[in-house]
């Protein structure tokens, strides 16, 4: 197929459309309409990976149209080994998302049409390689997700939804100012590839305000960046936003738009200021390591189950960047090699999938049961796996999965970023056990006060997970499993565009090598 | 060019002031109950015009020895102007605040505004400058006192008096220090003599244009000289204050600009302010100052807010403190940001005012209390507010976003002096978004679902789908517009 990716990123316009003419009160065909319309998308996706060959590190798939030439501004779309699983990983949860989703009974039209939009717009990003385009879908998700939040959620919605928006606006709007400086400074292009060659040389050298410019650009855009993946000290929106989102947006959230940020860190920062990774990559490793023991030990604080799943992805996100911060050892002459860099880059991006997949399913799994308890209050519950045996025996396994098991597909990806940060960054790495210890700790003691002990009087007729919930953790399950026993066919499609990268920023960074 | 010759080259003017005409002695014949159909003839004549505008040639020349210009700058702002213009008169028409008054004389006094304003965009002479203005600002005092029986309406209409008589006073004292340093009153031999000046002289040059900034600033209500801006707009009709939100701003930043460029940076060479002939002035600074405090102001007092109209009000000198952060790069980028900020702003603005005349039809107010609910209610329009808000606080894929990416690019282009604009700018427009997204919090957020939707007219559906759409798809291609107003700006400007 031509253009495939184009075909991706807008068939949720056509279902909005669709949406658009169906009388009010037709809920069924409504959530018909968007289950086929992501349904499709995701198996779009799917063929998109079955022709996608993994030999190439470079760009596929390419699709480039004039857009505004005055400005050099174009419609690009190119897809490569960090961003393919990122989009089969949304095809799939905006799928088990309109499912998630079905018991929602108020503006059921709006809500749907939303959930598209909002699906355009992280689509957009994950595939445009022209900055402006990547703006433009970047901010594109905000309303939606605004919205989504505001009336469909909690009780403290609108306060959550609109810190949301401030938070990730005050963020794009210095991610713009850092556009525009690279814009200006190389050569007045948006092609983020063409960027990516010209941007290392022409920002050498260049002076604001008598500090280097790459350091300036590489902030503005990480502050961005971070507030959405988040990063200590910008996580505040997060577990607010999440505990007050219905169960689907959290899933999304979580799985998905908490990604964007270390795909636009990857995507944007390393590949267009190697230096930056160089000065940075310290200070990266470091606030990973305060993500994850600041998470831990909010999350073992917490008496709302799903505030605690919130702060569990902040621990987790931690990993993530501790494993980036590894590109750096590629670089040193002194012993330290290419396979550290490799495992903590590929261990950073393998960790965005399988944290995507797991903590969809962690909160799906809290909405289980807070539609039917309707509250979330950890020392609220009790005693719970004698009456819902299926239910407890798929929360064991997603929350061995969170806490890193091995044998499940979270142990691989954050062993990966261990063992790629260690040669460079020895401390930071022993230090965050302690994070680990915490990660352990606070499933495990969740676990056993919802699940053991005596059984709350309450909830003795509790029903059983029923098939449209099991239907929509079962492939999150699977694919958890799956890749924790075997992660090959995963690593093997990355590994090419991982490698890519990692010579990129050796290659042009003038503080590689010392 | 002497008198007579310039007559050929003014027909537009000449077209607008029979049809000034043709409208007062309409009105005679008719009722007061059918007075709005003046309004028609406006709209159908001004239509006309905005066509005689488009088909005049580009050439570059000075009609009425020297005091009026007629170049494709001009005539860029002139269709700004007629287009604010023929919005609002539609609106008007729909606007039940004028049901008990008469309507005819409303609409030839916004013919003349219309004129005063074609005067004040080409005016390259300092008499025909200040006659401009006055035109503009006497034809509105009467608009915003329009509702003679409600008392709002008379104190706007007092207020704008003895604001704009003192401020227009203040310039016009500016303008006598020019002519006395200069001996001249039009630009071009004003600025030969400036470029001259001994530099004992500065004092009083610098006298002599904060003098004129207070007039400047406050046509387009830039802080401190602002202060006029929330009563009128919230006491004048809603369809005034939509008008005075747009078009005498247009006009101003056309005469500042001319202004700033032809006379005191380099006779229009674009070469930015710095580089001024009289380079020892901080131009650059001052301006910079009065955009920070402009949009500052503007933003943090919008959010306290509890009427739409007094918050679009506040918001509207935010909006000025954007386009006046490009004025101190004052290179061809900066104005071509500003001109195409200024299309992007009256799409957005005045279909977030039309709203406001729709939901006061309907309720009698315009507070957020009334708009509580009406994304419910009637969902189109609560969608059509939703993407102004959008647009008005400059998120992408709006024009509002458009507008703010050029104004910040050419800050940036502009050089390191200005960066640190674009950081004030940008957490100004983070600031805004917490006001505009009141909006849609009480259209949506509170209120259900109706069993019976309310549908508005279908001229109102047509002022929003006029509004609307530009405001959406201006976000996604802006070419066109683009390159209209590089063909606007290209005379002056060498290089873009």
């Amino acid at each position: 197929m031509e253009n495939i990716l184009s075909l991706i990123i807008w068939l949720p316009i056509v279902g909005i459309g669709i949406i658009a003419f169906i009388p009010r009160g037709k809920n069924d065909l409504i959530r018909i309409v968007s289950a086929i319309t992501t349904g499709i998308q995701f198996l779009l996706t799917l063929v998109l990976w079955g022709d996608f060959d993994k030999s190439i590190g470079s760009m596929q798939f390419m699709e480039r149209l004039d857009w505004i030439p005055s400005l050099n501004i174009s419609y690009i779309l190119g897809i490569d080994g960090l961003s393919l699983p990122m989009v089969i990983l949304t095809g799939l949860l905006f799928f088990i998302a309109v499912f998630v989703s079905w018991s929602i009974e108020k503006a059921v039209k709006g809500y749907y049409a939303l959930l598209l939009l909002l699906n355009v717009g992280v689509m957009g990003v994950f595939l445009s390689l022209d900055f402006f385009l990547f703006y433009v879908f970047w901010e594109v998700m905000l309303l939606p997700m605004y919205f989504l939040i505001g009336m469909w959620g909690g009780p403290q919605r609108e306060y959550a939804a609109i810190k949301f928006f401030l938070y990730t606006l005050f963020g794009s709007v210095l991610m713009l100012i850092g556009v525009l400086g690279l814009y200006f400074t190389c050569g007045q292009t948006f092609d983020i590839l063409e960027l990516q060659q010209v941007a290392p040389t022409a920002l050498n050298g260049v002076l604001w305000w008598g500090v280097s410019a790459i350091k300036i650009i590489w902030v503005l855009l990480f502050i961005g960046f971070a507030i959405k993946v988040p990063v200590f000290p910008f996580h505040t929106w997060l577990p607010l936003a999440h505990v007050e989102a219905p169960t689907a947006i959290s899933v999304l959230l979580a799985g998905i738009l908490l990604k964007l940020g270390v795909y636009g860190i990857i995507r944007v920062n390393y590949g267009l200021m190697p230096d930056g990774v160089y000065w940075f990559s310290g200070a990266l490793a470091f606030l990973g390591l305060i993500n994850v023991i600041w998470g831990g030990l909010c999350a073992l604080a917490q008496t709302d189950l799903k505030k605690l799943v919130a702060y569990s992805s902040v621990n987790h996100m931690g990993y993530t960047l501790i494993g980036m911060a590894a590109v750096v050892a590629a670089g040193e002459s002194n012993g330290l090699n290419l396979k550290a860099a490799q495992a903590g880059l590929g261990g950073a991006v393998f960790q965005m999938f399988n944290h995507g997949t797991i903590s969809a399913m962690l909160f799906i799994l809290v909405g289980v049961i807070y539609d039917r308890a309707h509250h979330r209050d950890i020392e609220g519950f009790g005693g719970l796996a004698s009456q819902m045996p299926v239910y407890t025996g798929i929360t064991a396994i997603a929350f061995f999965a969170g806490l890193g098991l091995p044998g499940l597909s979270g142990f691989v990806s954050e062993a990966m970023c261990f063992i790629g940060a260690f040669p460079v960054y020895k401390g930071i790495v022993i230090a965050s056990t302690i994070g680990i210890l915490l990660n352990a700790a606070y499933f495990l003691w969740a676990f056993q006060r919802v699940f053991f002990g005596k059984l709350n009087e309450k909830y003795t007729d509790i029903p059983e997970i029923n098939k449209r919930e099991l239907f929509t953790v079962v492939p999150l399950l699977i694919i958890t499993l799956f890749f924790g026993i075997y992660p090959a066919p995963y690593l093997d499609a990355i590994s090419s565009t991982m490698n890519v990268i990692i010579e990129h920023v050796v290659s042009l960074s003038t503080l590689a090598s010392m | 060019m002497n008198n007579l010759q310039s007559l050929q080259y003014y027909y537009p003017e000449i077209l607008l002031t029979l049809l000034i005409l043709v409208s007062i002695i309409y009105d005679l014949f008719l009722d007061k109950s059918k007075s709005g159909r003046v309004g028609v003839v406006l709209i159908v004549g001004l239509v006309i015009i905005a066509f005689s505008i488009l088909i005049q040639d580009e050439k570059v020349t000075s009609l009425f020895t020297n005091s009026v210009a007629k170049d494709p700058f001009s005539q860029f702002f002139k269709i700004t102007i007629i287009l604010a213009t023929l919005i609002v008169s539609v609106l008007s028409l729909k606007n039940k605040e004028l049901k008990i008054y008469r309507k005819g004389e409303y609409f030839t006094l916004l013919g003349i505004v219309t004129f005063g304003l074609f005067l004040m965009v080409s005016a390259i002479d300092l008499i025909m400058l200040y006659l401009s203005i006055e035109i503009v600002s006497i034809i509105s005092f009467v608009l915003a006192g329009y509702l003679k029986q409600n008392t709002r309406s008379n104190e706007a209409a007092l207020k704008y008096v003895v604001y704009g008589g003192f401020s227009s006073g203040i310039m016009l004292f500016g303008l006598s220090y020019i002519f006395g340093l200069t001996g001249s009153t039009n630009y071009f031999e004003v600025q030969q003599a400036l470029s001259n000046l001994p530099s004992q002289s500065n004092t009083a040059l610098i006298i002599a244009i904060i003098m004129m900034l207070a007039g400047f600033g406050y046509k387009i209500s830039a802080v401190p000289f602002h202060f006029w801006t929330p009563d009128v707009y919230e006491g004048s009709p809603t369809t005034i204050t939509a008008f005075l939100s747009v078009a005498p701003k247009a006009g101003a930043f056309a005469m500042m600009i001319r202004f700033f460029n032809q006379v005191l940076a380099d006779g229009g060479a674009m070469q930015g302010l710095d580089n001024s002939s009289v380079a020892e002035i901080p131009w650059a600074q001052i301006l910079s100052i009065m955009a920070i405090i402009t949009m500052t102001l503007g933003n943090i007092v919008a959010i306290q807010q509890d009427s739409i109209k007094r918050m679009l009000a506040y918001s509207s000198v935010a909006h000025a403190g954007y386009m006046l952060l490009a004025m101190p790069v004052m290179s061809g980028e900066s104005i071509y940001a500003i001109m195409i900020y200024l299309i992007m702003y009256l799409f957005m603005n005045l279909g977030a005012f039309s709203i406001v005349v729709l939901v006061k039809n309907k309720t009698g107010g315009e507070s957020f209390e009334d708009f509580k609910g009406l994304g419910w209610e009637m969902p189109f329009v609560g969608a059509i507010m939703t993407l102004f808000m959008v647009s008005l606080t400059g998120l992408p894929p709006t024009a509002g976003f458009i507008g703010k990416f050029y104004i910040f690019a050419s800050l940036i282009k502009g050089g390191e002096p200005f960066y640190y604009l674009v950081f004030i700018g940008a957490i100004n427009s983070v600031i805004s978004l917490y006001y505009y997204l009141k909006v849609v919090k009480v259209m949506y957020f509170s209120g259900e679902q109706n069993e019976v939707l309310k549908t508005p007219g279908i001229i109102m559906v047509t002022i929003l789908l006029l509004t609307g759409l530009p405001t959406l798809f201006l976000g996604v291609y802006w070419v066109p517009l683009a390159t209209w107003v590089q063909n606007s700006l290209i005379f002056f400007v060498q290089t873009i």
